[in-house]
């Protein structure tokens, strides 16, 4: 799977398209989702995401995505799952501190970010995992943050 | 140097308007002095006396102690342990916090013990990885990051907040640091990642050790056009290699420490290597006070400690000021 994940960082700028596009559509079914209920949802959702960014980021499914403020590079791919940006420890290849046969997720991310124009958004300070929202859909829980309707 | 208000040892200073804390090294830094701060090596005992004989080696030198919390994930006495004993004493501590090994909820437990204690500034880190330490078996924690955990303490401090936003009646009144590496890749991310760490509350930076001045002079010029000399202060990373060989290992072995050839070539040409160490370390101290924004060295001086008191001496870094030490 390394493969395709190097492949979508470095084709981070229109995946980062269609994922707003996806954003997009989910708003709009959003009236829908409310009646069938999210929590209902939240399993098929899941289970859905899991595989397309499993496949496409080698997402861990952490269910508070940040790929869009990573250049599309999970940062749960870090050994020490590092939210923020890099260690002090990235090899002068490039590889990381602590599998150096892996290239530094960060190394990944910065690249990705400059692609998408994302400089910006890298510098976000992202608050630390929530454990409970492991393997729950991050989809759903940024379309409900989006329409209010949940914290 | 001694303050008008020294307390009693153990006991805080007065905090100055515009401090965060009740200690001397945000005073030494926002007055404009060059600052020296070292690292202690802890012991693997539980005997204090090893403690104090160490900090000892320091008296007179420094202005500041970094406490480190099993770097290299190897097993000492805790950061906090050493940290306690000492401030005690008087001594200005800088208590290093890293994220391998405590969740969230170990950490402010130790953040308000710590400040209790009087200690006055905390370094958060993210960390080495277990494995380049003597348990590599061990579960790596991880449940922050150096950023998140830095937001996390300056929000107990400024809003008197735990995480979970329940009340702290008596907060803890911190001087924040960070680490920064300039010599790691992505080089051009270094800058912001630092900047990054000041908008979560970095009121000051030690860096990794600085061989490549080179480099660092890059890198200080980026931080300044970022404009974050204004917000924190940095102090540079340096200290003694023991040999050519020992550097070479270093650079091997060592996460995220850049050691250029020139300085290998400069070691391995030297008749008493290790003398040679003491004297490149002098030279960097002297180049890296040259460039602007450096307010002071954080100097580690790994097994070497003893040569501290000659490193600060004859590079001068104090300018004749002589730093708070225990009376004796
Ligand atoms: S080198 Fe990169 S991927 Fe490896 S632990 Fe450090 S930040 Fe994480």
């Amino acid at each position: 799977m390394k493969a395709v994940r190097l492949w979508s960082v470095r084709n981070a700028r229109w995946l980062k398209k269609v994922y707003d596009g996806l954003e997009w559509i989910l708003s709009l079914l959003n009236p829908i989702l409310r009646r069938i209920g999210y929590d209902r949802l939240d399993k098929p959702f899941a289970a859905v995401e899991g595989v397309v960014k499993g496949f496409l980021f080698d997402s861990q499914s952490c269910g508070q995505c940040t790929l869009g403020e990573t250049g599309m590079a999970c940062p749960m791919n870090c050994p020490k799952t590092l939210r923020n940006g890099p260690c002090g420890g990235v090899r002068q290849n490039g590889g990381c501190e602590i599998k150096p046969e892996m290239t530094c997720v960060w190394v990944n991310a910065w690249e990705g970010s400059q692609q998408i124009g994302a400089e910006q958004t890298i510098q976000i300070i992202q608050a630390p995992v929530d454990n409970r929202l492991k393997g729950r859909s991050a989809w759903l829980r940024a379309l409900r943050i989006k329409v209010g309707s949940a914290s | 140097m001694k303050f008008d208000d020294e307390p009693t040892p153990g006991e805080g200073l007065p905090i100055l308007p515009g401090h965060t804390s009740p200690g001397r090294f945000e005073r030494i830094l926002r007055a404009g002095k060059f600052a020296v701060t070292a690292e202690i090596a802890p012991p693997d005992s539980a005997d204090p006396a090893d403690v104090f004989a160490r900090a000892a080696l320091f008296d007179g030198y420094v202005d500041a102690i970094n406490a480190t919390d099993s770097s290299g994930a190897n097993c000492h006495m805790s950061s906090m342990g050493i940290c306690s004993l000492l401030t005690r004493k008087g001594y200005a501590m800088i208590l290093q916090q890293s994220c391998r090994d405590r969740n969230r909820i170990a950490m402010q437990g130790d953040i308000l013990g710590a400040a209790a204690m009087g200690v006055c500034n905390i370094l958060c880190l993210s960390g080495d990885g277990v494995q380049s330490g003597d348990h590599p078996e061990a579960k790596p924690v991880f449940d922050m990051d150096s950023i998140s955990a830095l937001s996390m303490v300056r929000r107990m401090r400024d809003e008197q907040q735990f995480m979970s936003g329940r009340p702290i009646s008596s907060p803890p009144r911190l001087f924040l640091g960070a680490a920064a590496n300039p010599f790691a890749p992505p080089l051009d991310f270094r800058p912001h990642r630092m900047a990054k760490k000041i908008a979560a509350g970095a009121q000051f930076i030690q860096t990794q050790y600085c061989f490549d001045i080179e480099r660092f002079r890059t890198f200080m010029a980026q931080v300044r056009d970022l404009g974050l000399l204004e917000k924190a202060y940095v102090l540079a990373g340096v200290g003694p290699l023991a040999s050519a060989k020992a550097a070479d290992w270093i650079r091997k072995n060592v996460a995220g420490v850049h050691i250029p050839d020139a300085v290998i070539d400069r070691l391995a040409g030297a008749q008493d290597q290790k003398q040679e160490g003491v004297d490149l370390c002098i030279d960097l101290i002297e180049q890296v006070r040259e460039i602007e924004g450096v307010s002071g060295v954080h100097i580690m001086a790994y097994r070497m400690e003893d040569r501290i008191g000659e490193i600060v001496t004859r590079s001068n870094a104090l300018d004749g000021r002589e730093p708070w030490r225990p009376a004796l």
